[in-house]
């Protein structure tokens, strides 16, 4: 997934008029590339919307003040606040240990850290389900001391930290391996101590990389359905996250209500897409 | 090679470090969760031995009590206003507040659910086949089902077909869902317990009409499910399809899902058909004993349950359009629920277990429909 | 943090990779080991008839086709992209940029709900093309265009960069050539893309194979023409054939580990090619 969601900027660049199509073909291609874009993703996103506010203002304000919304939405921040700094620290760590050193397996274990994009969401619901559930192979002795892992909060997070495990890390890795580590090395060198090294001379050069993935992986996180779903339970305002409470009002005829909730975590995806923007702007003009 | 071999000796010892120090805070963990509560409900100290002194001084409130009711799909909208009923019920009787969580998804995932630790003081769902996974797994009582009157069945429903309003294909019985250009829509009986009893209906309907001939009857319903078009997972998912998506000329219905998908999405543009023969299908309620123990709320639990039987819970079950087993309520609501010729799965299925093994399981009747060659 | 390793210029190796290996044990590695110990429950004969029952093989044939085909769908129209964002002017075209990472950051679940409603015949778009006779909710066209949506990101972002990065000076050797523009693409800029647009593809396949969420809305589940294998993983289960839905699971999980390993492999070998070229 190396620079699948790298930061670049670079200005356009001028070229001279021989190595560039001609005018008509440029705009049948840009024509063809938006007609696309509009049909697979601009079309569901405002049918989110119009969907949402087909009953009115009121019947939308009221979806997003009603008390379960509350409690999924405050469900779902604290899972995030969990799930995205856990994350956060292991994908610093593991991009530290893969782009400043050289070690044999270091192939494998950057398929390892990738191994979640492409698990199953089902799947991840399940393998938490066969440690943790009450069949499961602690189940019986968490149940002896107590402790709900399974249709609880702890169990949501773990599902939730699964999926999002490869976004920091990944989004580090090639950008860390681009920069090298002569940089560190003449910071030690110098007699600077580890600590002081990353915070001095590594963390200002990768801070805008590590932003994009820490809000990424936010976005992931907020909206995680699949795995969540295994989990949750669904009891109403306890174990439903902002997802499972679309499907929820979805699956009880209430589809302006639906929809609202849904426009929540697409503006949710949009804000989060803003701050990429500014997240480039910023490092581009560094 | 020696610098890589330190090197590695020391990511194994922090490696190991760390695993050690995660245990020590699972154990943590541990002694937190127990005093913190679970799902809130160590926060009221074993309420029987509370309840049973209560009716002795009734000017203490009782510490306010939880119970978690695990339902399936169609019965979100009955046990909403139930839950209320109850509540004051049990304010009234006992002085002491009770707050009832629910939970609904398919039948079958639900129960499994529970199985899988989610702590229900009791479960109402969709069948006694879901119930019995739960036996199995020895949540609760071998003979649950005796535990309440009528099979622990305090309504009962049937099936029928919803259709478009007019009804423009003249869907009048089970032999026109077999029609050339019919478009049937039911849910996966694999997946959603209420499109079980719309299977065993046909069934039913086709072993009549064909002197109890099995082939035939398989045949009839390989027929049926050849004019079905989509699939859902659930009851819910079906109805959304047949309504809002606009699919499919008729829907296999549990007769609530029907009235309720009338009143709340266009009571002009749908019809509902009762067919000559359907089924009676009970679903049942149970009290999980592993849980209620556990947790000490098994008189609140057991009072609940109890409840959907009052004069008061029957009516509120017929105003969802579930049919009220208790027969002056029952009346109440003649006119809403007419008469029909109903199998019975325990009378003409053998019970749950054996109409599960024969047509649901993996290679049973259902997959072979399905299954080129079989 | 440690000063006592300094045998290695850069301090802190032990502790991050140890730290890296721990946590992926715990969060990744060993719940996903659990599946294949629960498979171990089954004997061999019945492992292999739970994964190879003629609609378990359907689904596997659903999930793969429908994926390949997005991929390559996408591997298209995401090159397509690529190049007209990177290439040429036009109003607008930061917006479309960012537009293009909206699947990464939407729920699968609203995607998967907004796609029905759009292409079912009762909407936008359904129902422009129901008077042709062409259907795409429920069938494995939908499908295909639920993981279309999920996947096009994973190429767009992986052959963005590499065709920024080279663009200017295969385009000066190719002017100097004198090829013409379609030559040109074919047979310089093609191959250089090769890789990167491989990679993209294959991740976007790899996500597609396993997508749940998106596609249960979309697909009409019927067994043999639209039923996906994390729908059969999810059917099994609520029959509490738990040791069924662990086999196909672990099926799965097997082929996405070897195509994530193919997708690494394809880009160390880009990365050695640069160093070589740099």
């Amino acid at each position: 997934m190396a620079g699948a969601v790298t930061v670049f900027s670079k200005e356009d660049v001028k070229r001279p008029k021989h190595s560039t199509e001609h005018p008509v073909v440029q705009w049948l291609l840009i024509g063809l590339a938006l007609l696309f874009l509009a049909l697979v993703v601009l079309l569901p996103l405002a049918s989110v919307f119009v969907e949402a506010l087909r009953k009115g203002v009121g019947v939308y304000i009221d979806a997003l003040t009603e008390p379960d919304a509350l409690s999924a939405l405050k469900l779902t921040l604290i899972v995030a606040l969990i799930a995205v700094p856990a994350n956060t620290i292991f994908g610093v760590a593991a991009a530290w240990a893969i782009s400043k050193f050289k070690f044999r397996g270091k192939n494998f274990l950057i398929t390892l850290i990738d191994l979640p994009f492409a698990v199953s969401p089902v799947i991840a619901g399940l393998i938490y389900m066969l440690m943790f559930g009450a069949q499961g192979f602690f189940g019986p002795w968490l149940s002896d001391n107590g402790i709900q892992i399974m249709f609880a909060v702890p169990g949501i997070v773990l599902a939730t930290i699964f999926v999002t495990v490869p976004f920091v890390a990944r989004e580090l890795i090639p950008l860390m391996q681009a920069q090298g580590v002569q940089e560190e090395e003449a910071a030690s060198v110098l007699g600077a101590k580890g600590w002081s090294i990353f915070w001095r001379v590594t963390l200002p050069n990768i801070k805008w990389g590590l932003l994009y993935g820490v809000i990424l992986s936010n976005a992931r996180a907020m909206g995680e359905f699949g795995a969540v779903s295994v989990v949750s339970g669904h009891i109403r305002g306890q174990t439903n996250t902002l997802p499972l409470h679309v499907e929820i009002l979805y699956n009880e005829y209430q589809f302006s209500a639906s929809f609202a909730v849904a426009s929540l975590l697409v503006m949710l995806a949009v804000v989060t897409l803003i701050v990429k923007a500014i997240v480039e702007r910023k490092s581009s003009s560094h | 090679m020696m610098k890589t071999k330190s090197v590695r000796l020391h990511a194994l010892i922090v490696f190991v470090v760390m695993a050690v120090l995660l245990a020590a805070c699972g154990s943590n963990a541990g002694s937190n969760g127990g005093n913190g509560g679970v799902t809130g409900n160590a926060a009221s100290p074993s309420p029987t031995s509370g309840a049973s002194e209560a009716p002795a001084d009734n000017k203490e409130p009782l510490p306010p009590v939880k119970l978690l009711n695990v339902s399936y799909d169609p019965t979100r909208e009955l046990y909403v206003e139930f839950n209320k009923a109850f509540a004051d019920y049990w304010l009234k009787e006992k002085n002491q507040k009770v707050e009832i969580d629910q939970s609904h998804g398919g039948s079958g995932k639900q129960a499994r659910a529970v199985v899988d630790g989610l702590e229900a003081d009791v479960v109402t769902l969709a069948l006694g086949y879901d119930i019995d996974a739960l036996q199995e797994k020895e949540l609760l009582d071998q003979d649950w089902q005796k535990q309440f009157e009528l099979n622990s069945s305090p309504y009962t429903s049937t099936i029928v077909f919803l259709v478009r309003k007019g009804n423009p294909k003249g869907i009048k019985d089970w032999n026109d869902l077999l029609k050339e250009g019919v478009e049937v829509i039911t849910p996966n009986p694999k997946t959603s317990g209420g499109a079980r009893w719309n299977y065993l209906a046909a069934w039913g309907y086709a072993l009549k009409h064909n002197n109890n001939d099995e082939a035939a009857a398989k045949d009839f319903v390989t027929k049926l499910f050849k004019n079905v078009p989509v699939l859902d997972t659930g009851a819910r998912g079906s109805t959304t399809t047949f309504v809002e998506r606009g699919i499919g000329d008729v829907l296999l219905a549990w007769e609530n899902e029907a009235y309720l998908s009338i009143n709340e999405l266009g009571p002009d543009e749908f019809d509902i058909v009762y067919p000559s023969l359907s089924i009676l299908a009970e679903p049942p309620v149970a009290v999980v004993d592993k849980v209620v123990d556990k947790r000490g709320t098994r008189e609140v639990a057991e009072a609940y349950l109890q409840y959907l039987y009052s004069e008061e819970g029957q009516r509120i079950a017929g105003k969802n359009y579930y049919r009220p087993t208790n027969e002056t309520i029952a009346a109440e609501f003649k006119d809403q629920f007419p008469e029909l010729e109903l199998l019975q799965i325990d009378k003409d299925f053998g019970g749950w277990t054996e109409a599960q093994t024969k047509h649901f399981a993996d290679g049973g009747v259902f997959d072979q429909i399905y299954t080129p060659g079989a | 943090m440690k000063g006592s390793n300094n045998k290695k210029v850069l301090p802190g190796f032990g502790i991050s990779l140890g730290f890296t290996l721990f946590y992926l044990s715990l969060i990744v590695l060993i719940p996903l080991a659990g599946i294949f110990f629960k498979s171990f429950e089954l004997t061999w004969a019945e492992f292999w008839a739970a994964v190879t029952n003629p609609r378990v093989l359907a689904s596997y044939r659903i999930s793969f086709g429908s994926a390949l085909w997005a991929g390559l769908i996408n591997a298209v129209f995401g090159l397509l992209i690529a190049w007209v964002l990177v290439r040429y002017r036009f109003p607008g075209k930061k917006l479309i940029d960012s537009l293009v990472d909206i699947p990464f950051a939407l729920p699968t679940a609203v995607a998967g709900i907004a796609l029905t409603t759009i292409y079912a015949k009762s909407g936008w778009i359904g129902s422009l093309l129901d008077p042709l006779g062409i259907k795409i909710a429920y069938t494995q066209a939908g499908i295909t265009i639920a993981l279309i949506f999920i996947g096009l990101p994973f190429v767009v972002r992986t052959v963005q960069p590499v065709l920024q990065d080279f663009e200017r000076e295969m385009e000066d050797a190719a002017a100097t050539l004198g090829a013409y523009r379609f030559r040109t693409f074919r047979k310089v800029i093609l191959p250089e893309l090769m890789p990167a647009l491989l990679t993209g593809f294959a991740l976007a396949f790899a996500r597609g194979i396993g997508e749940y969420g998106s596609v249960v809305f979309i697909s009409g589940n019927m067994p043999m023409k639209t039923e996906i294998a994390p729908l059969l993983i999810m059917t099994k289960l609520e029959q509490y054939d738990y040791a069924g839905a662990t086999a196909i699971a672990a099926v799965m999980l097997i082929v996405s580990f070897i195509l994530l390993l193919i997708i690494n492999l394809l880009q160390w070998r880009m990365q050695r090619k640069a160093a070589a070229n740099a």
